[in-house]
């Protein structure tokens, strides 16, 4: 048994994501409280998730328990939910969020204006607690009224900064999220009606027999297709993901990078304990869920790739980027094995690390050539500051998948799973086509970024990187090589939290 | 299956709202169009679950009293489920403030763009783009010569 401290972390990380946003709008703005306060929160959810882990891993055999919410057991109360798997997220979420804030510091102060940043601080704070929810709730409809602050603080953190061009790229996610989050809730309303559930165990409880006296079939992959088109959208795969660079690529660094990193990955999460926990492997394939997931997958790897290989602002390039790396996870999902899902959510966490710190390298480099965000702008900005060039080029090692960094670990954790499967040919072509489309257009902007200048401006000289900066991208690197060198470790702590999911 | 349909009139009403709901906010231009469109998407899912929480003849979940005094009715047969009303009430607030937030953020396109149309705001802005590009060359050629 785990002790009551540990029990209470779920909770108490939420509780005080939300309790921070409520009182950031009343502390003084003057020596940037706001800022520090909402760091520091985020900081003591991280060590909090550290220990849950750590108490989790110990407990003897029951790796994983049930929080009551409120006074009404289940089946009608609310439940959270804890294993090693949500435990190992929120703590990579919140170390990443952290150091997407501390990292990129300067740069939000030059972009937003300073009446606006305690309520962006506000906003940090909601996605955190909502991230968190999506991560452990164990009850559909709460993680839909969640999906819906999510929503709501992810469009404003890319509406915070003001021009024109947010403001319209905030509208067009905004719209693409409702009708995500529209088709989860009525998928959500179709479900409690063939189940009369919202708890997970007992939906899956309801959905198992269903499946076994082959009633009901017909709605019951109608409402999983809503729920996984839903996701699809929120979570950016291939066809639906249109929305994503604009405003990717138009926010401020710091909404760049927890979009990209954090924002994309709960809403998988929460697909993937759907899949898991409400329907179940076996019901997913029988409705041949696995196979459209999977397709989607390989042509997001593809795809995602194609259009980065086009653009010019290396902000949108590594937005598209990410559409590829959405597309890596979802293959993983889509082979439908345990082994499967526990390289999806490796994927999860190496992406979770690798994009905020690419985020932070181009923002920047983009600072050291003068605000410029095109790629050929860039040129040799690397030796204006360093530690940005081994940023953005450890980062594009990772993404290609070499090895020792961090995407190497979860490219060969999706390689390990798709063997013993029918569709490895699949797979290993799009891996590997995919790889080298990654190199494509990662390998000219590391080029760019090391040429020297010779008609460089000498009249400009861009600010040194900050003190803060070079904190966070050492921690940075340090979490990529950690994940590219030992991740075999944190694999097997995924596969037991994928076993007791 | 017409049969079916009458007897599920709530239901095939909730399934067509939402279609309608949901075609408007994806296919209307005017953006207040498409707000409009999530509401009516919203309000189907809202009838939908009001139709499918009313049960006839069961009483509203609030104890009865019997027929002895002091005495009251515990059987659950007796009343409806309430948690498909809850959640109504939960939706609602969620898409009240998501109404809002969405509506603050088109004012904030019209006074940037003076339209309400987001093809049309990416037109204006491109346009912008070209016309600043074009100073700046003209600045720096001025500067050269």
């Amino acid at each position: 048994m785990i002790d009551s401290f540990a029990f209470n972390i779920p909770f108490i990380s939420i509780f005080m994501a939300m309790i921070a946003a409520i009182i950031t709008p009343l502390l003084p703005k003057r020596n940037r409280i706001p800022e520090k306060l909402s760091c520091w929160v985020i900081f003591i959810i991280g060590m909090l998730s550290a220990y849950l882990l750590y108490a989790l891993t110990n407990s003897g055999q029951s790796l994983s328990f049930n929080f009551k919410m409120g006074h009404f057991p289940a089946p009608y109360g609310n439940e959270l939910r804890a294993g090693p798997l949500e435990a190992v997220l929120s703590l990579f979420f919140s170390f990443s969020m952290l150091l997407s804030l501390t990292g990129n510091f300067s740069s939000t102060e030059e972009d937003i204006a300073p009446n606006r940043r305690q309520i962006f601080c506000v906003l940090i704070n909601l996605l955190m607690a909502s991230l968190l929810a999506l991560t452990y709730t164990n009850d559909i409809f709460t993680a839909y009224v969640f999906i819906e602050i999510n929503t709501i603080a992810a469009c404003s953190i890319v509406a915070v900064k003001e021009s024109p061009e947010t403001a319209r790229a905030a509208l067009r996610y905004l719209v693409m999220s409702l009708v995500g989050s529209g088709l989860v809730l009525i998928a959500i309303c179709l479900l409690y009606d063939l189940t009369g559930h919202l708890l997970m165990q007992n939906m899956h409880t309801a959905i198992q027999a269903l499946v076994a006296t082959k009633s009901y079939i017909m709605p019951l992959t109608v409402s999983l297709a809503l729920i996984t088109t839903g996701l699809a959208v929120k979570s950016a795969l291939y066809p639906f993901a249109f929305w994503l660079p604009d405003a990717h690529g138009s926010s401020t660094n710091t909404s760049s990078a927890i979009l990209s990193g954090l924002v994309l990955k709960g809403h998988i999460f929460l697909l993937i304990k759907i899949f898991y926990r409400v329907f179940g492997l076996d019901v997913i394939h029988i409705l041949r869920m696995d196979t459209v997931i999977f397709i989607l997958g390989l042509l997001a790897m593809i795809m995602g790739s194609v259009h980065a290989l086009r653009q010019t602002n290396v902000k949108r390039m590594i937005a598209w980027s990410s559409v590829a790396q959405v597309g890596y996870i979802f293959l993983g999902v889509g082979l439908n094995t345990p082994a499967g899902i526990a390289a999806a959510c490796l994927h999860i966490i190496v992406h979770a690390c690798v994009k905020p710190m690419l985020f932070t390298a181009a923002g920047g480099l983009s600072n050291a050539a003068g605000h410029k965000k095109g790629l050929h702008a860039l040129m040799g900005t690397f030796y204006s500051n360093v530690w940005a060039g081994l940023g953005l080029i450890t980062g594009a090692f990772s993404m290609m998948g070499i090895p020792a960094f961090a995407g190497f670990a979860s490219k060969l954790s999706l390689t390990m799973a798709s063997f013993d499967h029918p569709v490895i040919v699949w797979s290993l072509a799009a891996l590997a086509a995919s790889s080298v489309l990654n190199a494509l257009y990662y390998v000219p902007a590391v080029i760019v970024i090391l040429t020297h200048n010779k008609n460089m401006n000498n009249n400009f000289s861009a600010p040194p990187p900050t003190r803060l900066y070079k904190i966070s991208m050492t921690c940075f690197l340090a979490m990529n090589f950690y994940l590219g060198l030992f991740c075999m470790p944190l694999l097997r702590l995924i596969t037991r939290g994928v076993n007791v999911l | 299956m017409l049969e079916k349909l009458i007897l599920n009139h709530y239901e095939a009403a909730a399934v067509i709202l939402s279609g309608i709901g949901l075609t408007n906010l994806l296919l209307q231009r005017n953006l207040i169009k498409k707000i409009i469109g999530l509401n009516i998407m919203d309000t189907a899912v809202y009838l939908f679950l009001a139709a499918k929480g009313y049960v006839a003849g069961r009483a509203a979940p609030i104890l009865i009293e019997g027929e002895k005094a002091g005495e009251w009715i515990t059987n659950s047969a007796v009343y409806a489920n309430p948690v498909p009303a809850g959640l109504v009430l939960t939706g609602i607030v969620v898409s009240v403030s998501v109404t809002a937030f969405a509506l603050a953020l088109t004012l904030k396109l019209y006074e940037s763009y003076g339209t309400l149309n987001i093809d049309e705001a990416l037109m204006k802005m491109t346009l912008q783009q070209e016309e600043l590009e074009a100073k700046i060359e003209a600045q720096e050629e001025e500067l050269i010569s």
